[in-house]
């Protein structure tokens, strides 16, 4: 299929709906509004239910009940949007429902701006809602991944029974990029013989996330915390470009492995051995690689558009075997390559703090 | 030999938790009963709610669901929307639909979802040991009323049909009580009247049933009928609301 041009955040949709998507539940909120835009011209004329909810809080409750009757579902929104949804985001992990989330990352904390930000990693990957649970956090790159991990995202939703949340932002959404569609929009669509789909001739199939009797919670704690073991083991996914002889390691996912990449290249060509690590899965994250690429005489430095967050799971992957550093910007501001390779060149001179 | 009475098969032979006296027995019989002799315990597919209501997904023999605290009417919506073939209905409680639900079910209520809603008002929350709830009636004390409810402090309390019916979406909003035998048939009548307005793809569908706290009300079970009889009929006025096969002449 030919290469088109079109925005991340149309890309994604158009993924979804090649995906089997039958039902979008959402709210206006930007930077995702191309996303519902997109559902309410396509989806319904391709079989699929576009619906705007009355809240962020009613469309992932929406999704919740379309999830547990089987249908592939998705909502998107944008940060304090997807901080509404985290008590049915909780509900949907106890409930081992798959369906995909998309977060269009703005400038927070409150109300924030809508300026590209990543200050939601911590919520995407420690939690977010109350409970021990865990989602599947993708982190798109560019607009291609932006189609191609919406794909993956309602695959693994269903190969794990677990909620897949995309993690992109203003910028990933809005640019423009060629795309190309696989032929085949999905991998697989497993039968999913637990849905409430009518209990005709079996017994009745029950979603639900009340676990009252403690000794038995535990033991469906440990078997959900069994389940998060295996994606641990399975589902880590990354990029690395010139690791295997780097002084330096940046580490940067989705927008800020953008800029961490153009970095890489032009300190390469002022012949400083400078490395890229881009983690595409957020959770699990790619740990076990980093900790391989940890030696004592090479750095890590973490390229974030947050205060700071990913790089806690690079330090806990390194384990005081590499020193760590972050080069960030704030509020919405987009670190530039030459802010990177400023501090790239503080590291091997020995300037840094 | 004949048998005159049995449990409906849209109940499963758990035992209920409700407190001795509690009518939650009874209106779970009467959605029961409409489902079996509507023959769609099948194509049923139930939503809990939070409250004292959060187990039926244990009590009702056909698929379920168990939503967030407020949110059936959506989760409803979500399933109704994927599935519109099924038979999709919630079941919920005071507090659960008339306070932190009542997005849900406004929204619901105006976009005409085919579901069909069975709300129980019992004048308080009972899952929680008696606090006041949206539904309490002025003068009803409650844990968090301990002196009564007042209207300066706390508001009036919400009637629901009335509300509802002020919107072009519901299909059928009705009012009826379990304080009686008659009064009880006559809930049954409702209930399955409701589901068949779903089968019918009339849209929204919503019936307010009276009931009983005993327990939190510190009554006895029949002085709480008689409480609902003497206190909650003249706030909560019994009756249909809104009925558009009315309208058609059925």
């Amino acid at each position: 299929m030919a290469r088109i041009l079109m925005k991340g955040n149309e890309a994604l949709s158009e993924a979804a709906i090649r995906a089997g998507l039958k039902a979008f539940y959402g709210y206006p909120i930007t930077p995702q509004n191309e996303i519902p835009a997109y559902m309410a011209e396509h989806l319904p004329l391709r079989g699929g239910v576009y619906l705007q909810a009355e809240s962020e809080v009613a469309a992932i409750n929406m999704v919740y009940g379309a999830a547990g009757a089987g249908a592939r579902v998705m909502t998107s929104s944008s940060s304090p949007g997807i901080s509404l949804k985290q008590e049915g985001i909780s509900y949907i992990a106890a409930a081992q429902l798959p369906c995909v989330i998309v977060n269009v990352v703005r400038n927070g904390p409150g109300l924030g701006g809508i300026q590209p930000a990543q200050g939601d990693y911590f919520q995407a990957v420690k939690g977010g809602g109350h409970g021990d649970y865990r989602l599947i956090v993708l982190a798109p790159g560019n607009v291609q991944e932006m189609a191609d991990l919406t794909t993956l995202a309602f695959d693994l939703a269903d190969k794990w029974r677990n909620p897949v949340m995309i993690l992109s932002d203003g910028i990933l959404g809005q640019m423009m990029e060629p795309v190309e569609f696989s032929e085949n929009g999905t991998l697989q669509q497993l039968e999913k013989p637990w849905a409430t789909t009518g209990a005709v001739g079996r017994k009745p199939n029950i979603v639900n996330t009340l676990d009252i009797i403690a000794d038995k919670a535990e033991k469906n704690m440990q078997a959900l915390l069994a389940k998060y073991d295996r994606i641990k083991a399975e589902e880590a996914r990354w990029q690395e470009v010139g690791t295997e002889d780097a002084d330096v390691i940046l580490v940067g996912y989705g927008t800020s492995g953008r800029v961490a990449r153009s970095a890489m290249e032009m300190a390469r060509r002022q012949g400083l051995k400078v490395g890229l690590f881009r983690p595409i899965t957020l959770w699990p994250f790619p740990e076990k690689r980093l900790q391989e690429l940890a030696k004592s005489e090479r750095t890590f430095l973490a390229v974030e558009m947050s205060a700071g967050q990913m790089i806690e799971d690079v330090r806990l992957a390194v384990n005081g075997v590499s020193p760590v550093y972050l080069s960030n910007r704030l509020g919405g501001m987009v670190p530039t390559p030459e802010d990177v390779l400023a501090k790239i060149h503080e590291i091997v001179e020995g300037r840094v703090s | 030999m004949q048998t005159v009475f049995q449990k409906p098969e849209a109940l499963t032979d758990v035992q209920m938790h409700y407190c001795p006296g509690c009518t939650h027995g009874i209106i779970h019989r009467l959605v029961a009963e409409a489902i079996d002799s509507l023959g769609i315990r099948e194509q049923a597919i139930g939503v809990a709610s939070v409250g004292c209501s959060v187990f039926a997904y244990d009590y009702f023999n056909c698929d379920m669901q168990q939503a967030a605290h407020g949110r059936a009417p959506a989760v409803a919506t979500g399933i109704k929307r994927v599935r519109p073939d099924n038979i999709v209905f919630t079941y919920q409680g005071d507090g659960d639909l008339a306070s932190i639900g009542m997005a849900e079910i406004v929204h619901a209520a105006a976009r005409s979802e085919n579901i069909t809603v069975i709300f129980v008002n019992n004048a308080i929350y009972g899952m929680t040991s008696g606090q006041m709830a949206p539904t309490t009636l002025l003068g009803q004390k409650t844990a968090t009323s301990p002196r009564g409810r007042t209207a300066e402090e706390m508001g009036y309390p919400i009637k629901m049909c009335e509300l509802l019916a002020t919107l072009e979406g519901p299909a059928y909003l009705t009012r009826v009580s379990t304080h009686d035998s008659r009064h009880v048939l006559q809930a049954g009548r409702a209930i399955k009247k409701a589901f068949e307005m779903q089968q019918q793809k009339k849209g929204f569908a919503l019936v307010e049933v009276l009931s009983t706290c005993s327990v939190n009300w510190g009554m006895t079970p029949v002085d709480a009928l008689k409480w609902v009889e003497q206190n909650m009929v003249p706030y909560y006025p019994l009756g249909v609301y809104k009925d558009v096969t009315a309208k058609e002449g059925n």
